[in-house]
């Protein structure tokens, strides 16, 4: 073959090679993109960061399955929609038992679980969602509290919040509320509420947070920096209330302590005889009934 | 030849391959002890595994691409790596596909079928197809930030398949196996596998090396190129009396099936450095000269 002939050879040999592998590269490249994509019920062990980075060290050994005592991780299929052969865990069907030792990230050989990570308090997997209010228990007025029972940090991550309950009127729905400074995302809500399908769920952090515009500064914050108010004098609050009656903060209304020796209707003595003339006197300013009777729920309505 | 040296010419005429398939076999039973009898003497799998919680062993081409997609790992997968890296330095990087690599029996299985069914030619695809994927590989590691090529590796789909539950790996493994049978004869390790590109790369001064010492003793009979996957790496060491007589191509894979094949046990395993041993065979290549 002459040189001209043998050149052209070449050229063409490298652009059909060029041509194939190139084909091949963005179809694996395609392929890459949507395997980034990770599904919101599925998980990654303790100290995993971003998707991107964790799917840029992770080699894929399992070694994190083999250590993880309660054996909830497994490795990827190719058929599943989560990058082959990374580890994972679907809180449902098991979650993290928050290991105080954290084997998983210790096994984890490149670092794609960082061991920087060492207070598995300070894992952030996801974050608990209480999402259905319909369905939960405690929101229909029981007492089911499983949720909070199983929160491996107990009253910090899950709390009971109470609030009257509308429907029954004399009893307190006890609502979980999850607080995302110290819920890791270990699942364990997930895992065992007892309903067919959990009302409380893990989301991953983005889906499951809101996020301030940078422009929003919150108020009572930046007056506690500050020390004071920032636009203008606080004014203190007057209420107009009936004599003898006075409003604090956080306790609501009340009738001042009565003066020694006069039997003044008062919140802290149960009257027996609802109906029954007041012992006392009748506030001057309210015609009928006293205010005091009516705060206690003596009076009739 | 008396009927007792036929006989052991008989009993050594697999040697190689049964050893292979022996080593082949003992590296999947020590992975499998594990997960199947809870014997955990290795944990893990070809890119990265620890043994007796005491050795790292790690592929530096998956570290590569870590590295690629910008992960700089910790130390334990580095001195893995460095431990793979300095052993395949030395006995020849492709010594991984013909004695470690899961699908070398598959892609075996499918060349000797193919022989036995006379299943001739195929599509042509270049052997240098490889370097390009194993460029490519890195290069989506780089561009995506991910370890692309795992998603779809068949080596390590099937490795660990076979010990973290297989799923639709196994598909992977027939498209191999078909691939070869039908389309490219030993297409996947020999002009595809990326795998094997880097290992030839990493094994290009390899100190063990399959050499034809008594090649004054060939007969023309053609059985080791019929045998050999890789049938370019014998020609010049064979043929070539000017040449070193070793088989010094990085893309030997150190089988050893052209030593079991000669009748006239032309090869045989050596440093890079071998000569030629045979006297008389030394005085054909001072006269072919």
């Amino acid at each position: 073959m002459n040189a001209p002939a043998a050149r052209r050879q070449f050229l063409v040999d490298t652009a059909r090679m060029a041509c194939g592998v190139g084909l091949l590269g963005l179809g694996l490249g395609l392929y890459v993109k949507q395997a980034k994509a990770l599904p919101p019920t599925v998980f990654r062990p303790p100290g995993a960061g971003s998707e991107q980075e964790f799917l840029g060290a992770c080699v894929r050994c399992g070694l994190c399955v083999r250590d993880c005592p309660p054996q909830i991780l497994a490795l990827a299929k190719p058929e599943q929609a989560i990058a082959t052969g990374t580890p994972y865990f679907v809180a449902r069907r098991g979650a993290c038992e928050m290991c105080e030792k954290i084997p998983c990230v210790k096994a984890c050989p490149t670092g794609a679980l960082d061991h920087a990570l060492t207070d598995i308090a300070k894992a952030r997997m996801g974050l608990a969602v209480l999402v259905d209010h319909e369905t939960c228990l405690n929101f229909l007025g029981l007492r089911c509290d499983v949720c909070y029972r199983v929160c491996p940090l107990l009253d910090r991550a899950i709390t009971l919040e109470q609030h009257h309950n509308e429907r029954t009127g004399h009893h307190t729905i006890f609502e979980p509320v999850v607080h995302a400074d110290a819920c890791t995302g270990c699942g364990k809500c997930e895992a065992s509420c007892v309903l067919q399908e959990s009302a409380i769920k893990v989301f991953p952090l983005q889906m499951a947070k809101g996020q301030l515009g940078s422009q929003y500064r919150i108020g009572w914050e930046e007056k506690d920096k500050a020390g004071g108010s920032l636009v203008a004098p606080d004014a203190a609050h007057r209420y107009n209330l009936p004599e003898g009656v006075q409003y604090e903060n956080g306790k609501g209304l009340s009738t001042a302590a009565p003066p020694a020796g006069q039997g003044v209707d008062g919140l802290a003595v149960p009257n027996p005889g609802a109906n029954a003339a007041p012992p006392g006197g009748v506030p001057p300013n309210i015609p009928g009934g006293g205010l005091a009777d009516r705060l206690s729920g003596k009076a009739p309505r | 030849m008396n009927a007792i040296g036929m006989a052991g010419k008989r009993r050594r005429a697999n040697r190689w391959l049964i050893l292979r398939r022996v080593a082949q076999a003992a590296i999947l039973a020590l992975f499998l002890a594990g997960p199947w009898f809870g014997l955990w003497i290795v944990k893990g799998n070809l890119n990265y595994s620890y043994t007796l919680d005491l050795l790292p062993l790690a592929d530096p081409y998956v570290l590569l691409q870590s590295l690629f997609a910008g992960h700089v790992p910790e130390k334990q997968a580095l001195v893995g790596a460095a431990i793979v890296a300095a052993f395949y330095f030395l006995v020849g990087g492709r010594s991984f596909c013909a004695w470690v690599c899961p699908l070398n029996p598959v892609t075996d299985f499918a060349a000797w079928l193919r022989g036995r069914l006379g299943i001739k030619g195929g599509a042509h695809v270049s052997r240098q197809a490889r370097f390009w994927i194993l460029g490519l590989t890195l290069l989506l590691a780089l561009a995506s930030g991910s370890i692309a090529w795992e998603l779809v590796n068949p080596v390590s789909l099937f490795h660990r398949g076979l010990f973290f539950g297989i799923g639709l790996a196994w598909t992977a493994v027939l498209g191999v196996f078909l691939f070869d049978l039908c389309v490219v004869p030993r297409g996947w390790c020999g002009h595809l596998c990326p795998v094997g590109a880097f290992y030839s790369l990493l094994g290009r001064f390899a100190m063990l090396r399959v050499a034809a010492t008594r090649r004054a003793a060939c007969d023309d009979c053609n059985d080791c190129f019929v045998v050999c996957p890789e049938p370019l790496v014998i020609r010049t060491p064979l043929k070539d009396s000017a040449a070193s007589p070793v088989v010094l191509s990085p893309q030997c894979t150190n089988c050893g099936r052209c030593i079991d094949v000669c009748a006239k046990d032309v090869f045989a395993f050596g440093t890079r450095f071998q000569q030629a041993v045979s006297p008389s065979l030394g005085a054909r290549q001072t006269a072919s000269k």
